[in-house]
């Protein structure tokens, strides 16, 4: 108490409630200051103030500046400005962009004190995890995704002059459909690059189409071995990545339509690492604001008014809402992230006899490093593999429930006691694995010889099925194809269950 | 390093081009919904937006996903009672947890796409294909209004034009250039004469010869011209076009006895459906009210559609109104006519060829547009079958029966076919 008092004689920053340019430079001093002296390793930033309406347009381009036309992000706008105006929902305190510079767009309508926890969260906290987490580094390209955005725009734009809005219009539609079956879960990309993206591109579009052309050369006298021989596979191994098969293999598309699927699909991988770090990275992020403006409150410089105004946003934001009330929406990624992360830390300095058993790499060491060991090199779900610990689990009252529908009641498999904890670890940490909370939807053979159909697999998870949509879905696979197009559903031992099917009797090339 | 930059003022509505595009993505939908709104509300709250609904299935953008059924396992928080192995009933409306689904609080089902038309966007789509007949031709062929400005000067014009400043510089400028090397040589003999009177003795004769040149040189700059017509200046006003901008709309109606209220409603909208369709064009629009049973007078809005009349149906009367009032007001050539008639054909039988002279001759050739509607449910009577005589020589007048109220709507879009123009 003595020592902080003693700190607290340096002098406080102004805590108006209004925010002006100058204050938000000051207040931006300040926390960069301190979260350099936690070692917060960042892209350089750049703090956007922008109106409520602009903030609602960026919401409807996926929170990047620019982006291409198409009409779902109209959709989209109307319903966030239709939820805004009726005072249904508020709109984000802010909206950060994973590029180089590190993008922070903070709202017009924000407190001074927002404005400063919006700071903290986004231009150090979210920007630290994006500089350093794996799947970022590898999965996006920070330095080159504005201006890959900008050609993307560009590109389509030139397209819908020379084949017409409309008939982009349904390309694009169809290859949202698939941007979910449109990443590598695996593979590693390369990198992007605006220059050679425009460069290559060209070539890109001449070489693939001779290559589709090879494909389906069809010449009498390999049919009359082809009979003989084993049938060859294509794809000779499943492909996951929907999107990149039909860009590379499609046999009716043009040139554009390739480029633009590819748009669609480097877009998709561009966001794909945020669908698998939203708890940690959220969970990061808030606690670096929260950790930051307590150190700024303890060497005096925050005013008490503005720390309760921060206490109040940062505790609504950590709400976890229990299981049996109405607003419950599941774990909260920022309660989960931020109890996590807090607790790790709580581990490496004040580690319990229990934290020594479960975690004996961790109790102990030095937070900082461990901090940043975990953030580098994990996603959400080997994130709770890793670090949920028993405490996390009791302070949550965590529980998991089964609910098979060949039983006529659901079981609790597990509570937050001894027995449980590893059952509770397991199955949140599946719940974050897209690989199953998505259904597994692969291309798994082209009769290149016979109708040049396409047959998708979906391999069933804990007998899950497909929902509706995938009728609707495989519609839009069609007219990718330009041929019929079928959905295997195979259980565990490769069984077949079901078949659907779209067929196509004549190719659709044209109405493409 | 940090760059804090205000975006605040940059470009709004960047979105507009996506919302534009959704419209034109769900035009049909929309069109639909807003037909629909059409029928259900008074014509009076034309000026504007609309909730519009959509079904949500429409505008779906399907996702593989999972469905119900197979095995889930899930983690909630907050148990307050639960233990290891319990069995628990399936919460009602089956899925897994909570998040039942249903209307939600503003009444609007989740099965719909409900969002608002502005003001705008609601009246584009209501005026969809429709265009004003020789609108286009009057915007871009026949202009009758000028508006004369200045554009600098210019070296030839009508004497009342003539800039005499500009022309009496240029003169200046002339004489000056013209006469230069005659003076430069003048003051040469100045200076040599001066030099030989100072001498002695004197060269009279030298001096005799320079003084002779020098008057020579004086009788040459004065035959420069004064003004030449070389040196004329003229302002140039030069003429654009203003595009007239105003518009008069003449509303007639019958108010005669057989018109009953409900006829009257249905006039009413067909006039404030062509009302709105005007503004959209004109910047200044006015409106000649004039009712007539067998005798026409013009009246204010109130009147026109709410006092109550009775007797028989002299047409030509409000005709003769019409004709006398555009002759007084609107006979500059500023103003585009527009006219709207409606009756329920009930004339007197001897009036109706004179009306349809009226028409032809002293009214349809100062109009933009004429229309005449018809509301009755019954056979077509006199007055229309006189004015179907118009119709193959004037393109400028349209006419239609209204037989129900829900026929407004359509009877507009034929009146206003984009085919007119």
């Amino acid at each position: 108490m003595s020592t902080s008092a003693k700190k607290r004689a340096r002098k406080q920053l102004p805590a108006p409630s209004e925010w002006n340019f100058e204050l938000i430079d000051e207040y931006h001093k300040e926390i960069r200051r301190v979260a350099e002296s936690y070692g917060l390793d960042t892209y350089p930033n750049q703090i956007e103030l922008i109106t409520a309406e602009q903030m609602m347009d960026a919401y409807a381009s996926v929170g990047m500046p620019v982006n291409y036309s198409h009409w779902s992000f109209g959709k989209q706008f109307i319903a966030t400005e239709k939820g805004y105006r009726r005072g249904q929902m508020g709109l984000a305190y802010e909206i950060v962009i994973n590029s180089n510079p590190c993008i922070s767009y903070l709202m017009e309508e924000n407190t001074m004190t927002m404005q400063a926890l919006v700071i903290a969260h986004a231009a150090y906290g979210h920007n630290s995890f994006f500089k350093g987490n794996y799947l970022f580094r590898t999965w996006t390209n920070a330095d080159a995704i504005i201006d890959y955005l900008i050609f993307a725009k560009n590109f389509l734009a030139e397209c819908e002059e020379r084949h017409g809005v409309e008939a982009v219009e349904l390309l694009l539609d169809s290859c949202h459909a698939l941007m979910s079956v449109g990443v590598d879960r695996y593979k590693r990309p390369p990198k992007l690059s605006l220059e050679k993206e425009k460069m290559r591109q060209k070539e890109r579009e001449d070489y693939l189409q001779s290559q589709v052309n090879d494909l389906w050369r069809t010449l009498p006298l390999q049919e009359a071995k082809a009979s003989q021989t084993v049938e060859r596979r294509f794809p000779s191994e499943p492909e996951e990545n929907l999107l990149y098969f039909v860009e590379k293999s499609a046999p009716l598309l043009e040139p554009w339509q390739r480029e633009v699927v590819r748009i669609v699909r480097k877009v998709s991988q561009y966001f794909f690492p945020q669908r698998q770090t939203q708890v940690m990275n959220e969970g990061w992020a808030t606690y670096w604001h929260y950790t930051i403006l307590n150190t700024l409150y303890d060497e005096g410089l925050l005013a008490d008014s503005v720390m309760l105004e921060f206490l109040h946003s940062h505790t609504s934001v950590v709400m976890q809402p229990p299981y049996n009330v109405p607003w419950h929406r599941g774990i909260n990624p920022y309660a989960l992230g931020f109890a996590m992360w807090t607790d790790i830390r709580r581990i490496c300095e004040e580690p319990t006899e229990e934290d020594r058993r479960w975690f004996p790499d961790i109790a102990g060491s030095n937070w900082r490093e461990t901090f940043d060991f975990a953030m580098r090199n994990f996603k959400d779900e080997s994130f709770v593999a890793q670090f949920l610990s028993p405490k996390v689990i009791r302070d949550f009252r965590m529980f998991a429930i089964t609910d098979d529908d060949d039983e006529t009641r659901l079981k609790v498999a597990a509570i937050h006691d001894d027995a449980g904890y590893q059952r509770i670890r397991e199955t949140l940490s599946e719940q974050y694995n897209i690989g199953s909370k998505e259904p597994n939807v692969q291309v798994w053979n082209v009769d290149v010889r016979g109708d040049r159909s396409l047959t998708l697999r979906h391999q069933s998870f804990k007998r899950r099925p497909l929902a509706a949509s995938a009728d609707e879905m495989l519609k839009h696979v069609a007219r990718l194809w330009g041929f019929t197009v079928r959905l295997e559903t195979v259980d565990d031992d490769g069984a077949v269950l079901r078949t659907r099917e779209c067929r196509v009797e004549t190719r659709m090339s044209a109405t493409i | 390093m940090v760059r804090i930059i205000d975006r605040r003022s940059d470009s709004r509505n960047k979105s507009t081009v996506n919302r534009q595009r959704f419209m034109r993505r769900f035009k049909g939908q929309i069109r639909k919904a807003v037909a629909d709104a059409i029928d259900g509300r008074s014509i009076k709250d034309l000026d504007n937006g609309e909730n519009v609904t959509i079904p949500s299935k429409d505008l779906n953008e399907p996702h593989f996903h999972h469905g119900d059924g197979g095995v889930w396992d899930q983690v909630y928080s907050g148990n307050d009672q639960f233990a290891t192995g319990d069995e628990i009933s399936r919460p009602l409306g089956g899925g897994s947890g909570g998040g039942g689904k249903g209307a939600s609080e503003d009444g609007e089902s989740e099965d719909e796409f409900g969002f608002q038309l502005s003001r705008e966007e609601f009246l584009d789509v209501f005026f969809d294909d429709l265009a004003l007949p020789n609108l286009i031709k009057t915007q871009l062929a026949k202009i009758p209004e000028y508006k004369s400005h200045r554009a600098g000067f210019a070296s030839d014009g009508v004497p009342t034009n003539l800039n005499l400043v500009r022309s009496m510089r240029s003169a200046l400028g002339r004489r000056l250039a013209l006469s230069g090397p005659h003076n430069a040589r003048l003051r040469e003999l100045r200076e040599e004469i001066e030099e030989l009177e100072a001498k002695t003795p004197r060269d009279e004769d030298a001096i005799q010869l320079l003084k002779e040149e020098a008057r020579l040189l004086r009788i040459r700059i004065e035959a420069i011209p004064f003004l030449d017509t070389f040196d004329l200046r003229y302002n140039n006003r030069v003429r654009t076009p203003i595009p007239s901008t105003q518009a008069v709309m003449f509303c007639l109606m019958d108010v005669s006895g057989s018109m009953d209220e409900d006829k009257k409603a249905t006039a009413k909208r067909f006039f404030m459906l062509l009302y709105l369709f005007l503004t959209r064009t004109y910047e200044h629009i006015e409106v000649v009210f004039i009712r007539h049973h067998t005798i026409a007078k013009e009246v204010d809005e109130e009147n026109f559609f709410h006092s109550r009349e009775s007797g028989g149906t002299v047409v030509s009367s409000a005709l003769d109104m019409m004709r006398d009032i555009v002759q007084e007001r609107y006979g500059s050539g500023q103003w585009n006519i527009y006219g709207a008639q409606a009756s329920d054909g009930d004339n007197w039988e001897n009036d109706s060829p004179r009306c349809k002279e009226l028409l032809s001759q002293a009214i349809l050739p100062f109009m933009q547009f004429f229309a005449y509607i018809e509301i009755t449910p019954g056979e077509p009577q006199n007055l229309w079958r006189e004015y179907e005589k118009l119709l193959g020589v004037h393109a400028n007048f349209a006419m239609q029966r209204i037989e129900k109220y829900a026929d407004i709507y359509p009877v507009f879009r034929e009146l206003f076919k984009k085919t007119l123009v």
